[in-house]
């Protein structure tokens, strides 16, 4: 089937299978491998982006489903080569130790932070409930949500 | 984990899905959000030939004030159900329970509708709603039919809608002022409820419905009808399982989803002011 995505800023027009779920026509197709594949089965959130703005998981969608939408991965945040301000937030807080988990826990935050511009430290626990990182380093990654939150004052994209 | 393959045809709007469901058989399913049925076919515990995708009928995504009840279109999304101002006015328990389902990512792509239609008893929202004695609107081929809440889950995963028919509204009655609890206990962030409670009271009237307590979200009436009778909040919970059949699965036991009810029954009933 005939389908159109609009990824980071980039029409790509493209002929898939019905059953090929959005991450892997991301990665496997349009080659933009940051957006990584977990658990498979919508728990960890490795595989979030942005479609039509909103985080999702990736993994639980079908790339026809997706048909028309618009969608921004990990790519796709920095401008001009400037890392998104929450990438920032990531570097300065070591809010990653392996990294797997990091390009999802980025994509996340940041549609939370849109929905939630001035969050308490347990509202950003709740928001990222669904990102799970195994090197268990959620301290790090609250603390640079937080630091995003505060440096961007509520205008966090 | 890939889906087996199926033919997915796109419908633009409700009569256009009821038409393609009737074309195609029991084979077909609806698709909208997707992620009660994705996950199944990932794993081939579904198979469906066809997939009709209506999650385009943008005109079933609403949340209307409908005078004594509040009116929710199938379509729309646990993250507007849990947002919505009117429900936070009028039906604060529902919001809340929508706020509990999956994770935020789940939230902006799962929908009431689905969630009810896929009648599973571990799901949150069947049984607040349930709770909430709500009435739920089907499309079918020969017009529209209201299916009353508590007749509507008729085995595990197995509802009252046929083959040919679409989940289109959720009615739900306001609470005026009415006191609501929700328990949800689990052992990770994310996770379906092992036993879950929401509960709502007003005078001698309540509603307590109990998730994962059976293989359908169930209506726990010998409460209600012990608080109606004047019991403490800790005497009527002791009624929690009284409807219920829970089963067993690797978090828990019968005799602890029980034990669990009982408790989270009194918790929901104490939050609601009983």
């Amino acid at each position: 089937m005939q389908i159109s995505l609009t990824v980071n800023g980039t029409v790509h027009e493209s002929d898939v299978e019905p059953r090929t779920l959005l991450v892997h026509h991301i990665r496997d197709a349009l080659g933009l491998t940051g957006t990584n594949v977990g658990c498979d089965t919508s728990s960890c959130g490795a595989c979030s982006v942005h479609l039509d703005g909103e985080a999702v998981k990736s993994c639980t969608l079908l790339a026809v489903q997706a048909d028309g939408s618009t969608i921004t991965t990990i790519e796709g945040l920095a401008t001009n080569g400037e890392m998104h301000p929450m990438q920032k937030a990531f570097m300065e807080n070591h809010a990653l130790q392996c990294g797997f988990c990091t390009p999802g826990m980025v994509m996340a935050a940041t549609s939370f932070l849109i929905e939630n511009p001035n969050p308490s430290e347990r509202e950003v626990r709740i928001g990222l409930e669904g990102n799970l990182c195994r090197c268990t380093g959620y301290h790090n990654i609250v603390q640079a949500v937080l630091a995003c939150a505060g440096a961007t004052s509520g205008a966090a994209k | 984990m890939i889906p087996a393959q199926f033919e997915y045809v796109r419908a633009g709007s409700a009569e256009e899905a009821i038409s393609l469901i009737g074309e195609h058989g029991e084979d077909a399913k609806m698709i909208a959000g997707g992620h009660s049925l994705l996950p199944l076919m990932k794993l081939r515990l579904a198979q469906p030939s066809v997939l009709i995708d209506i999650g385009r009928l943008t005109d079933l995504s609403y949340i209307r004030d409908a005078g004594d009840h509040i009116a929710i279109g199938a379509l729309t999304r646990h993250m507007d159900v849990e947002k919505s101002p009117v429900l936070a006015e009028h039906v604060p328990l529902l919001a809340h329970a929508a706020s509990h389902v999956g994770d935020p990512q789940v939230r902006h792509r799962g929908t009431i509708g689905g969630s009810i239609a896929h009648s599973d008893p571990a799901s949150d929202l069947p049984a607040t709603t349930l709770a909430l004695g709500a009435t739920y609107v089907a499309q079918g081929p020969n017009g529209t039919r209201e299916i009353a809440a508590k007749d509507f889950h008729q085995g595990f995963l197995t509802s009252a809608l046929s083959a040919d028919e679409l989940l289109t509204e959720i009615r739900v009655p306001k609470m005026q002022g009415a006191g609501w609890g929700f328990q949800k206990f689990n052992r990770r962030a994310q996770d379906w409820a092992i036993v879950g409670v929401s509960a709502w009271k007003r005078n001698g009237e309540s509603g307590i419905g109990l998730v994962n307590m059976g293989s359908v979200p169930i209506l726990a009436s010998s409460v209600s009808s012990a608080l109606a009778g004047g019991a403490s909040a800790a005497e009527a919970a002791e009624a929690a399982a009284a409807e219920a059949e829970p089963q067993a699965d690797l978090n828990a036991t019968p005799e602890y989803r029980t034990h669990l009810a009982k408790v989270l029954v009194r918790r929901a009933l104490e939050q609601a002011g009983a």
